[in-house]
């Protein structure tokens, strides 16, 4: 995999230069604890069995970053790199597709890290936010999740015919998800009929794992997120691989 | 002479369009071979067949011996490629481009002398969206040259360059010949053919037209040479028409144009003319050149 450390490196620091990608990544899941916590602070709630609405935004925020990343990053800047000629250029190169897929792969589960430092970094400064999971387990679980969403988003992008219509799509299938999932507002204050709807939405089930994992539940507890997330990732990247487009 | 390319019966087809359409020919080691014709004639995707981007639908492709369509990875690291059309992320700067992609090969070029020869050095630190068009045009030149190549493949070379870039630009492809690398090349203009390439292929409609050097295509057409001057006061009666190299004398006041042939056709014109002691101004000789060819051959008119 020659290349692999340079392109992801330089990925990385593309993506730092996208002023509105690194915003919603890196600055807005911290804004969104400022805004809530100043409205609900984190005093322990019956509802959320005795956690504090900031304890639970941690795990929940880190969903939006995965969702954010995988449903409307990756869609854009894959369709949007082959649009113009992006792609084409790598591939006159020896470099193989598994190096530019992984190179992306890691940029992003990097950037989803450093969004959840920062987003507990300011958790923690302001509400002493509590974790009591193992970190190694709540880490495989955001890298599983991430692959998750960023199958999704490869699909989109292979599917779609330009990046216009990946865009769309991307949003169109994100913005209900992101408000009807409980990964910016928890389902405990949503009406009954949204939670069943939740349950038939991809990111309901990476905010369940995640939550769970975070507060020390086990992976037996979750067998059910991990079926339907693992079903959408083989799924997603089979179909992916199979219609990616370098043109 | 080793034949580093060798395309036979090459034949491409997009739904209803016969893009190329049983193309044979060989491209040998250390020349710069063009290849010409107007836009749609097929041209790259000729070449990207041959560098193993497109798959012919008939016909095989062997460069270094191999298939490129099948065994690309090896083959990538020994050659240079500028597409017609591609682009890099908006916001990566020249420097960067250059180390990244030199990254993919396991032999790299001086980047910073690259850039130099290209005259992209004050820009290294700018991004790639900040580029006039004829600088992204030579920062795609310089990556086709990163990995050192054998041989270098240019789709319309100098599109988009100022006529003072596209003469610098034949010098660097003079020079990257002479260092002993074959260079395959695309254009549509015939000057550009004639002047850098040493053989030329004629392509029109996905058909060969002609291929061979410039100098032989365009004497196979024994075309009439032409020589323009100007003679004030001149004699009714001229020393021309005796000489064995002139056809016919066109002549409107001041102004004659003699028709001729043969390899020195000024020669014995101008000392004719300077026994007799006939003045003349503003000489000037026209050859025919390859856009003539192209309408020998096509009927119609590169130019238009
Ligand atoms: N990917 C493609 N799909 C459909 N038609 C194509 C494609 N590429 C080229 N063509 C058609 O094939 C013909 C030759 O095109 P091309 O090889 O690009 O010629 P040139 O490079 O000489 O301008 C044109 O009629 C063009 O419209
Ligand atoms: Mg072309």
């Amino acid at each position: 995999m020659r290349g692999l450390k340079q392109l992801t490196v330089m990925n990385f620091k593309l993506y730092l230069r996208e002023p509105i990608a690194t915003f919603f990544t890196l600055a807005f899941p911290p804004l969104l604890v400022l805004l809530f916590g100043a409205m609900y602070g984190n005093d322990p709630s019956q509802l959320y069995g005795g956690y504090g609405t900031m304890d639970i935004t941690m795990s929940a925020y880190t969903a939006l970053i995965l969702g954010t990343i995988g449903l409307l990053g990756v869609p854009i800047t894959t369709s949007g790199y082959r649009e113009q000629g992006v792609l084409r250029r790598f591939r006159a190169t020896p470099m193989r597709p598994l190096t530019y897929i992984v190179a992306d792969l890691l940029t992003n589960l990097v950037m989803t890290l450093l969004g959840m430092i920062i987003l507990i970094g300011v958790g923690w400064a302001l509400y002493k936010v509590r974790f009591e999971g193992q970190v190694l387990s709540v880490f495989v679980a955001v890298v599983f999740s991430g692959l998750t969403m960023f199958s999704i988003g490869y699909l989109i992008a292979s599917l779609a015919p330009g990046a216009r219509t990946a865009q769309v799509i991307g949003m169109v299938i994100f913005y209900p998800m992101m408000f009807l999932s409980g990964a910016s507002i928890p389902l405990e204050v949503m009406p009954e009929g949204v939670r069943r709807i939740a349950d038939f939405l991809p990111l309901t089930h990476v905010v369940t794992l995640l939550r769970g994992l975070w507060f020390g539940e086990g992976w037996g507890e979750h067998l059910t997120e991990v079926v339907v997330l693992g079903g959408i990732l083989v799924v997603g990247a089979g179909l992916a691989a199979r219609f990616f487009r370098w043109e | 002479m080793t034949v580093v390319i060798e395309v036979v019966g090459l034949r491409k087809i997009y739904s209803d369009v016969v893009a190329v359409d049983d193309v044979s020919f060989e491209v040998r080691k250390g020349e710069i071979f063009g290849m010409v014709g107007p836009n749609g004639a097929g041209k790259t995707t000729t070449i990207e067949c041959i560098e193993g981007l497109r798959q012919p639908d008939n016909g095989r492709v062997n460069l270094f011996g191999v298939d490129p369509g099948q065994t690309r990875s090896a083959i990538a690291e020994r050659i240079g490629i500028q597409l017609q059309d591609s682009s890099l992320p908006t916001r990566i700067r020249v420097g960067e481009a250059m180390s990244l992609f030199g990254s993919f090969y396991a032999r790299q070029a001086d980047s910073g002398e690259l850039l130099e020869r290209l005259g992209l050095i004050e820009k290294r630190s700018a991004s790639f969206s900040n580029l006039s068009g004829g600088q992204k045009q030579r920062l795609f030149i310089a990556l086709a040259l990163i990995n050192q190549p054998e041989v270098v493949f240019f789709d319309e070379l100098t599109t988009g360059l100022d006529p003072q870039a596209r003469r610098a630009m034949w010098d660097l492809v003079r020079q990257i010949r002479d260092e002993g690398r074959t260079v395959f090349l695309t254009t549509h203009f015939m000057e550009e053919a004639e002047r850098l390439c040493d053989r030329v292929l004629i392509l029109d409609d996905g058909k060969i037209v002609a291929l061979d050097t410039p100098e032989a295509l365009i004497s196979s057409l024994e075309m009439e040479k032409r020589i323009v001057l100007t003679l004030p006061g001149a004699p009714e009666k001229l020393p021309l028409s005796d000489l064995p190299q002139v056809d016919r004398i066109e002549r409107s006041g001041d102004r004659i144009v003699v028709y001729g042939h043969g390899e020195r056709f000024a020669g014995p014109v101008i000392t004719a003319l300077e026994h007799a002691g006939i003045d003349f101004l503003d000489l000037r000789t026209e050859q025919p050149n390859l856009d003539d060819v192209f309408l020998a051959l096509t009927g119609r008119d590169m130019r238009e």
